[in-house]
């Protein structure tokens, strides 16, 4: 009973903090709005942990975060060879492959018109389908092992960067393009100099919402067969076993990977897309 | 109409690549089985065929070339087969008067967008009242909103096996656990843009409105809630994709059942591929009929608040 007490003082302590900090004459500077969220995030997982062990919660429906914690200092090995497994080779690969065909598809139906009308709208529907349930079948044509879960990261990032490249391609105004033509460049070097760089924002939206998509049909692909080894086939395994604290600390192994990647993205995208209104300060 | 043609020239295509598709993919399984039947296949024997070229197969064996459009078991079925599979499952039901029977399509999809649906309503519901909350309070905004970014890079459907067993084990069954899923995964993309949306009047409408004295309550009324519903369309399009994705998912863990999802894992438990094709297309067409309903509505609802394209 006095965990849960504590509990509720916790929150408010936090709460009133943040409050102060929200409010105050310093809410504007960086060091506060990352202060804030962070203060916000603990002040959670402190109220989790006094909630399951002052109410007891028994560890197959909620384990507090120091068991959490525990499993996966005690797993580091094994959770190592999953990341390896789902991450680098399954969805990685997948990633990679998926977004060089989709650009390179995208450069194709820039070039011919016919082709942008009749892809563009058959691109945007089967952007927006379950494609996850595409995984039964790729698994049954590439067998257990990563290549069927590249496979099913290809089909998923495949469109997303497609539509998205295409819109970029068509960013630049007439104007721009009339003083290329002016300048008597070549259809690779108007492409080069003028279209690429006006189409890296729409190319980096695409490739961050795809790194969330490359993930997740990576770890739903492992549901339908995988090796024993894995994110997905741990999670269902351990689900099984009711191993719960096995299966956060794979869950938060998968969401490490998932909020470094999209980081990665966004750095590369900063480093490159400076000159756009949204990256300039 | 230029356009129409393009599609249909693509969609043609397509389908046309799918049937050649078929020959490569199923001639082995097709010669073995002529094979058994007593048909003449070169090389005979099924051990030398294995490490051959699949198309090499297909012109020494011409004559099986119809037959990979119509195997039982398939790995690439034919779209025709997929088409066929569709209507028996779905309109030759209905006109048999057995919509709801366990075999109908109808039974399945009705179970996957009964939870959708429930989820999708409890996630936008949530959504919009937390998005409320991050406008209104600056401490909500600053504590809640970079998590709720972040958790948008996370793959949240890796949760979904758990949160069934989980809900089992304290009792919750049937279609609330696969809501939960949905729900959750409407969400953040719902909370998301409609705080981008109710953020969205610039600081001379909010100023004539206070000009004109309207209290909180009424600017957000009159003023930020209209504004926004550009917005929360387009984030409600993802989020209905999003949850169909949920329900889906949220049926693996299971143990096929009912529903779409249900579909998949028996159909690959089982090596029927026709039936997970079919399960497929019907989760694309539940997906695209959603998506394009809500369409609907954002375009009607739009053109009668004076925004209309």
């Amino acid at each position: 009973m006095i965990l849960v007490i504590l509990a509720v003082l916790v929150w408010c302590g936090g709460w009133w903090l943040n409050s102060r900090l929200a409010n105050g004459s310093h809410a504007a500077t960086r060091e506060v709005q990352l202060l804030v969220p962070v203060i916000f995030g603990f002040t959670l997982v402190m109220v989790w942990q006094l909630l399951v062990r002052g109410l007891m919660v028994p560890l197959v429906i909620l384990p507090a975060p120091t068991d959490i914690a525990s499993a996966f200092g005690a797993n580091l090995s094994k959770l190592w060879e999953d990341f390896l497994q789902t991450f680098v080779k399954g969805a990685l690969s997948g990633y990679v492959i998926g977004c060089s065909a989709a650009f390179l598809m995208a450069i194709v139906m820039d070039r011919s018109d016919f082709l942008r009308r009749g892809l563009l709208p058959v691109g945007n529907f089967v952007a927006a389908l379950p494609i996850v349930g595409t995984a039964p079948i790729l698994v049954m044509w590439f067998g257990f092992d990563w290549h069927s879960k590249a496979a099913v990261v290809v089909v998923m990032v495949f469109f997303p960067v497609l539509v998205n490249t295409v819109a970029g391609l068509r960013e630049t105004s007439a104007m721009q393009r009339d003083l290329m033509q002016t300048y008597a460049a070549s259809y690779w070097q108007s492409f080069f100099k003028l279209r690429l760089p006006a189409a890296l924002p729409f190319i980096f939206n695409g490739l961050k919402i795809s790194t969330t998509l490359a993930l997740v049909g990576a770890i739903v692909a492992e549901f339908f067969g995988s090796p024993t080894v894995g994110m997905g086939f741990r999670i269902s395994t351990s689900v099984g076993q009711l191993a719960l604290d096995m299966v956060w600390a794979e869950i938060v192994v998968a969401a490490l990977a998932g909020s470094l990647f999209y980081g990665v993205v966004a750095m590369v995208e900063k480093s490159l897309t400076f000159w756009h209104p949204s990256q300039r300060r | 109409m230029k356009t129409l043609i393009a599609v249909l020239t693509v969609l043609s295509v397509i389908i046309a690549f799918w049937y050649a598709a078929c020959l490569p993919m199923n001639i082995k399984g097709v010669l073995t089985e002529a094979e058994r039947a007593g048909a003449e296949v070169t090389p005979a024997g099924a051990k030398e065929r294995r490490d051959l070229g699949e198309f090499g197969l297909v012109l020494d064996n011409s004559f099986a070339i119809p037959a990979t459009w119509a195997q039982d078991r398939p790995r690439l079925p034919a779209p025709h087969q997929v088409a066929q599979e569709l209507w028996k499952t779905t309109g030759a039901m209905v006109l048999k008067g057995k919509m709801m029977s366990k075999r109908s399509l109808f039974y399945h999809g009705w179970v996957t967008l009964s939870a959708t649906l429930l989820g999708f309503a409890i996630g936008t519901g949530l959504g919009i009242l937390l998005a409320v909350g991050i406008v209104h309070s600056r401490v909500m905004d600053m504590s809640v909103m970079p998590w709720a970014i972040v958790s948008q890079t996370i793959p949240i459907i890796a949760l979904a096996p758990m949160i069934i067993v989980v809900l089992y084990s304290i009792g919750v069954q049937g279609i609330l656990p696969k809501a939960i899923i949905s729900a959750y995964l409407s969400f953040f993309p719902v909370v998301v843009g409609m705080v981008k949306g109710l953020r969205s009047p610039d600081g001379m409408q909010l100023d004539l409105l206070r000009t004109y004295n309207a209290s909180t309550n009424q600017g957000f009324w009159k003023l930020r809630l209209p504004a926004s519903m550009p917005y929360l369309f387009a984030s409600l399009k993802i989020g209905i994709a999003a949850s169909l994705v949920g329900a889906i998912v949220g049926e693996l863990p299971t143990g096929a059942v009912a529903g779409l999802g249900a579909r998949l894992l028996g159909g690959s438990y089982y090596g029927q591929t026709v039936q997970i094709w079919s399960a497929l297309f019907a989760a694309a067409i539940l997906a695209a009929c959603l998506v394009a309903l809500l369409g609907l509505i954002e375009r009607s609802v739009l053109k009668r608040m004076g925004m209309g394209a």
